[in-house]
């Protein structure tokens, strides 16, 4: 929990003016009005944590510069409890979330947009917290936050923050990537451990604490999937990151956009020993725990080796590994090779996985 | 974890399934009582491991599904009433009542947690004293002990504020139950490591004299299963009927003392309806005259309940080991984990559920011959 309240006391002393917004503590109605309560928090918060050419013109839009040919655009919202996890918070996945889904779409991520949704009553102190960790995860990821929006609902209406990021991408010439695309034969490659971020927020909610070392393992991803497809061009065939749902809905998603069947081998799959008796003491299985930080790669099995050397020598796929493949048997359905050397199915879940009773 | 990935080893999983082959001469059927230990077999493979001969029969132990929908629409009328906070484990939140579910009740603006343990629940009413805190307390053996220092606590505390919606079975009779009903099928049982780990085994040895039949205390790990099967397959084809106990790692024969000693303080033994099966005697426990006071059912006098069952689910042949899920008619067509028509979809531990996550989509020749290659 030091995360925590390392970022529940912000450095107020690097900003311009701090005496306008230390007058207000928390978050009132005022912030969301379009006055001057507002506008103090653009120019005290946001501009200098966010500063860039587009967004210092404070127009009603951005506007941009960007190279001719295709562009790729996502957005999402977060609304995560609690907002300050182990290893992150809901700052780092609100531009993390929408970069990654550029990136595994073959796309270069180059500018956001970042919507706020307040409470009344929300403490000034941890918006500050959450925006500082924006801007640091914009700096990692190299893209550009140009243009925002801060709504304040009334106390009881809200969970202290919602963001919603969306961003815009270049995509690479040459590259097609994309779910419908894995063909049987291809290797399947994940970047890394699974099942960190899903356990480290169960690990801190309200009810359910329990003391772990886990960490989110929230991260950008653009820079590690760069060096992939700059190696392995248009040998990778499907990239996703396992985010809500886990490796288990990815795969699934990927094995019905194609038509394919996917095999993995359960004992290949890297799952950190904390992670797994977490999962075990409150009966759930790790393939369907949330990642922030992981990508699953569907390869041509000869570029396969290649993409799983690059990914290992990057800091965030040192513990790449090849789990399974496509194959053109049991189309549409994912089969995994238990440890007993059984095989069994892995549907996609209906709801959220329920902890059980015993 | 070492603890856990001694008893998953692939290679003596092998071992121990061959020499199951190597010592089965007829047909056998087993059941395995405890519906963790289903979750295990299926989700581990252990089925398409043993010979076809022996046959795995899942049992009822599975509390969400076998808690009666009647008890279902009681704890949907009190999460339902104002200034009620309702805690229950997660799993029961999914389970459909006659016209909804937990989670439509919360959805409509009921007060419904999901709490880990029984005591979080004792604590929110103590943090909440404007409402009147209820716990759905469903469950085997195993989660008796939790449930019952919930109410010892909450009497300590005086707490006026709590209750419980006690729905709690028993295995020895539910077993007897099984055995004495016409047409079983059953030859032998696992029995439940872990209701064992609180209750001892000493309740067992009149049943397997009774009933002639071979009762295996077992774990839940693939190798706990399989030595399980395998001491079972020993005794049937020897034509002995003992209990054994396969479980020492956790289980003694006289249990957890202090927990039955406790047990036997707040509950009395009670007549209890299963979901699916019927009233069986003598098998449930309910609060006992001295914790009355913190039973649901009498502070709440929730009446004008009107069951209604699907006529086509079959969840009550099932739990009875009469027919395989896939047997019934509605099975992956009227009834899915996302419909359910009957508890035993619902639970990840319910035969029907684990069916269809598992096992719907292909055979079990067919996954055999699915080779994964890294």
């Amino acid at each position: 929990m030091d995360g925590i309240e390392e970022k529940s006391a912000p450095d107020f002393s690097g900003w311009s003016c701090p005496l306008p917004l230390a007058d207000y503590p928390t978050i009132v109605m005022g912030h969301g009005g379009g006055g001057k309560l507002g506008n103090e928090l653009v120019e005290h918060l946001f501009l200098p944590a966010f500063r860039n050419a587009a967004l210092e013109n404070l127009g009603d839009a951005a506007v941009l510069d960007l190279p001719a040919g295709r562009l790729a655009m996502s957005t999402d919202s977060f609304v995560v409890q609690p907002l300050f996890f182990p290893g992150g918070s809901i700052g780092e996945l609100a531009v993390n979330g929408t970069v990654n889904d550029l990136a595994v779409s073959g796309a270069e991520p180059k500018f956001l947009s970042a919507s706020f949704i307040l409470e009344e009553g929300f403490p000034l102190a941890q918006l500050a917290a959450i925006v500082e960790a924006m801007a640091k995860a914009a700096a990692t990821a190299g893209v550009q936050i140009v243009t925002g929006d801060t709504k304040v609902v009334e106390r009881g209406h809200g969970d202290g923050c919602y963001i919603n990021t969306a961003g815009i991408g270049v995509l690479r010439a040459g590259i097609q990537v994309g779910p419908h695309r894995a063909k049987p034969g291809d290797a399947i490659l994940v970047s890394g451990t699974i099942g960190d971020h899903g356990m480290a927020i169960m690990s801190v909610r309200e009810g359910l604490e329990f003391e772990s070392q886990i960490r989110s393992d929230c991260a950008a991803l653009n820079g590690m999937i760069a060096e992939v497809l700059s190696a392995a061009g248009d040998a990778v065939h499907a990239m996703r990151d396992p985010t809500r749902g886990g490796l288990a809905s990815t795969l699934n998603e990927i094995a019905l956009a194609s038509g394919v069947g996917i095999a993995i081998d359960e004992a290949s799959l890297p799952v950190r020993a904390e992670v797994q008796s977490a999962c075990e003491l409150l009966g759930l299985d790790p393939v369907y725990v949330a990642n922030e930080g992981k990508a699953v790669f569907f390869v041509a099995p000869e570029a396969a080796e290649l993409v799983l050397s690059v990914l290992r020598a990057h800091p965030l796929g040192s513990e790449a590994a090849r789990i399974g493949r496509v194959t053109a048997e049991h189309p549409r359905m994912l089969v995994a090779r238990t440890a007993m050397g059984a095989n069994r199915v892995i549907p996609i879940q209906i709801g959220e996985q329920l902890p059980r009773i015993c | 974890m070492k603890y856990l990935t001694e008893f998953r080893n692939g290679e003596i999983a092998q071992r121990m399934a061959r020499e199951i082959h190597s010592i089965t001469t007829r047909p056998w059927k087993i059941m395995e009582v405890c519906g963790g230990q289903t979750h295990s077999i299926i989700k581990n493979g252990i089925d398409q491991m043993l010979p076809a001969a022996i046959e795995m029969i899942h049992g009822p132990g599975c509390p969400v599904c076998v808690t009666p929908l009647e008890l279902i629409d009681k704890a949907l009328a009190i999460a339902a009433q104002p200034g009620v906070m309702f805690c229950s484990f997660g799993d029961m939140l999914r389970v459909p009542g006659t016209d909804a579910d937990l989670f439509q009740i919360k959805g409509a603006g009921g007060d419904v947690r999901v709490v880990y343990s029984p005591l979080d629940a004792v604590e929110l009413a103590v943090k909440n004293p404007e409402k009147q805190v209820v716990f759905f307390g469903v469950g085997f053996e195993t989660t008796a002990p939790a449930n019952a220092m919930c109410v010892h606590v909450a009497k300590r505390r005086g707490l006026r504020n709590f209750s419980v919606l006690v729905s709690h079975v028993l295995v020895p009779p539910a077993i007897a139950a099984i055995m004495s009903s016409p047409g079983n099928k059953v030859q032998a049982f696992l029995l439940a490591g872990h209701v064992c780990s609180v209750m001892g085994y000493w309740e067992y040895p009149p049943i397997a004299e009774k009933y002639r039949v071979p009762l295996v205390v077992t774990g839940f790990e693939p190798l706990d299963l399989l030595d399980g099967i395998r001491r079972a397959v020993v005794q049937l084809e020897a034509g002995r009927h003992e209990v054994e106990n396969a479980y020492e790692r956790i289980v003694r024969f006289e249990g957890n003392q202090p927990a039955q000693k406790l047990l036997a303080e707040v509950f009395e033994v009670t007549d209890r309806a299963w979901r699916g099966i019927g009233v069986i005697p003598k098998s449930g426990w309910r609060l006992s005259a001295a914790y009355r006071e913190f039973d649901a059912e009498e502070r709440f006098q929730i009446s004008g309940i009107h069951t209604q069952e699907s006529a086509l689910c079959r969840a009550g042949d099932v739990l009875r080991g009469a027919i395989k899920p896939a047997e019934c008619g509605a099975f992956g067509k009227e009834c899915t984990p996302r419909h359910p028509l009957g508890a035993t979809m619902v639970s990840s531990e319910g035969a029907c559920a684990a069916y269809y996550n598992y096992g719907r989509f292909i055979s079990a020749e067919e996954l055999a011959r699915t080779v994964v290659s890294g």
